[in-house]
């Protein structure tokens, strides 16, 4: 549940209209379905790659193929997390060889985790291409990376943590911004 | 003889964790024994000993987890499998990989293990890995080492990773629910790590543990048995058939010739006919018995080579799982908050 003080910046109506949005950019980026795959980034990057598999089903009426990778063994920052994610595991059962990878993610922040979600890939094969979905973008990049599709674009300061919650993990949609405890460790 | 009450189960599960984003913290600096390992730490590193095995399947099974990181294999004592084993899960996380032969170092020369330990440390290390004929070794070393050190295999005491594989393994056959699952360790307990390492994982996990072997290879076990370990009692008996009887996995422990002291063995042969495992008295257990052996086997002795090689053999996989399992140990020590 959402902090007493926190805003809620997308509701779940938007995050659905956000997901139908995205899906058909994917499609008419690529100029059709060929040679589509979608990855999400595990954790809240999985159901949204699951989900935009979904609407580009219902509005093209094929079903890519939708992958997890977990980022855990390609983090730069080992060391300086408190406590470190739980790993949950990648599987991604299809080849990426010559195919278009759609890696998919809640919130783009400072780029790391996208930058090791990129290490992470090409371990598996040379993709023709990469690109990102993101529900959304708070800004204060720290590496030379930008999404393709984003849901929404969310000016935050570095103080402000943005939450976004989904059904299948959460028991509660929607993104929400909450201060940061004064206490806690950066994890994201 | 036998012991057998009621396993009393650890209460503390996983609880939370599958709907959390954070894991339950590691918070071991060292991996000495298994004796400190809760149910949820032993979930924790079977969970990243999962994720590992599918780093290994990856068509580059390398990942950069441990990169910059030194890792030094200190061995005081000859092995194969869990060195290179070590090595192996190092490399699989970009580690750097220093590998010290006693024999043609400065411990010929009388350097002490501390004094060597001080050098690795000046060098880099600090991922220390250790085998010693002393039990305890390893824990003088962590005590005076910054880094992390990982025993592999000290004296008679323990052999942790051996113990996380082999629970590993059976949970790969039965599931992650070892609740009642019979398990044996047959043979040389007396002089066997691998079997006091195991004894606290498996009553850990619930398993209904059995050691079974020669009486004179069982001293002292009895009393512990009736005290019980980290999750309850266990059960120790000469009788093998009632060992063997129904069980889900059976153990076969090498007889340590080169620690084995005079009379507690009248032969290798008495030992074989009396307690090696074959296809005959495998019969005894359930008709999907896992055979299992930490290696290195004296075929013949404890375990008759059609069983070593057999359909119930799981040996080769423990010696797959030992790399994965490896590889989460190292990767829990050093991104952990101990």
């Amino acid at each position: 549940m959402p902090q007493p003080d926190a805003r809620r910046i997308m509701t779940a109506d938007e995050i659905r209209r956000a997901i139908v949005r995205i899906s058909h950019e994917i499609v008419e980026k690529q100029a059709g379905t060929e040679g589509l795959v979608l990855v999400g980034i595990q954790r809240r990057g999985v159901p949204l790659a699951r989900r935009l598999a979904d609407a580009i089903s219902d509005h093209e009426g094929i079903r890519l193929p939708v992958g997890a990778l977990d980022i855990t063994f390609y983090r730069d920052d080992l060391s300086l997390i408190a406590q470190h994610p739980l790993v949950k595991g990648t599987d991604i059962p299809f080849d990426l060889n010559a195919v278009t990878v759609v890696l998919v993610d809640d919130v783009l922040y400072t780029g790391r985790t996208i930058r090791s979600a990129m290490d992470a890939l090409v371990d598996f094969g040379r993709p023709q291409a990469i690109r990102l979905a993101v529900l959304v973008d708070r800004g204060h990049r720290e590496l030379p990376i930008r999404a393709d599709h984003v849901g929404k674009n969310v000016p935050t300061s570095r103080e402000e943590i943005v939450k976004v919650r989904l059904s299948e993990i959460d028991d509660d949609e929607g993104v929400d911004i909450e201060r940061l405890a004064p206490v806690a460790e950066l994890v994201g | 003889m036998s012991v057998q009450l009621e396993p009393e189960l650890p209460t503390e599960v996983m609880e939370g964790v599958e709907r959390g984003t954070e894991a339950p913290a590691w918070r071991h600096r060292h991996l000495l024994d298994t004796d400190v390992l809760s149910r949820t730490d032993l979930d924790l590193v079977m969970r990243t000993t999962d994720a590992m095995k599918e780093v290994l399947r990856r068509p580059i099974a390398t990942v950069p987890a441990l990169r910059g990181w030194n890792l030094t294999l200190l061995f005081y004592e000859a092995s194969t499998r869990t060195r290179v084993s070590f090595e192996v899960a190092g490399k699989n996380l970009s580690a750097n990989v220093v590998n010290i032969a006693t024999g043609a170092s400065s411990v010929t020369k009388g350097e002490s293990l501390l004094d060597t330990i001080r050098t690795l440390e000046a060098l880099g290390t600090r991922l220390l890995v250790i085998r010693h004929s002393v039990s305890g070794a390893p824990y003088l070393a962590a005590r005076h080492f910054s880094g992390h050190v990982l025993n592999a295999g000290d004296g008679l005491h323990a052999h942790p990773t051996q113990a996380l594989l082999d629970l590993y393994t059976l949970r790969e056959h039965f599931g992650s629910d070892l609740t009642g699952r019979k398990v044996v360790i047959l043979g040389d307990v007396l002089h066997s790590r691998v079997a006091r390492s195991n004894i606290w994982t498996l009553t850990a996990a619930g398993a209904d543990l059995w050691l079974c072997g020669p009486s004179t290879l069982l001293r002292g076990f009895e009393t512990w048995a009736r005290a019980g370990a980290r999750g309850g009692r266990f059960t120790v008996t000469s009788d093998l058939r009632a060992a063997l009887r129904d069980a889900d996995a059976v153990m076969a422990l090498r007889i340590q010739r080169e620690r084995m002291s005079a009379g507690l063995l009248p032969s290798l042969w008495e030992y074989a006919d009396r307690f090696g495992l074959t296809a005959d008295r495998l019969a005894l257990a359930r008709p999907d018995v896992l055979v299992m052996h930490p290696g290195p086997m004296n075929e013949g002795v404890e375990i008759a080579p059609d069983v070593a090689a057999g359909p119930h053999s799981v040996i080769t996989d423990q010696v797959a799982n030992g790399v994965a399992v490896r590889m989460a140990v190292l990767q829990l020590l050093a991104g952990g908050v101990g």
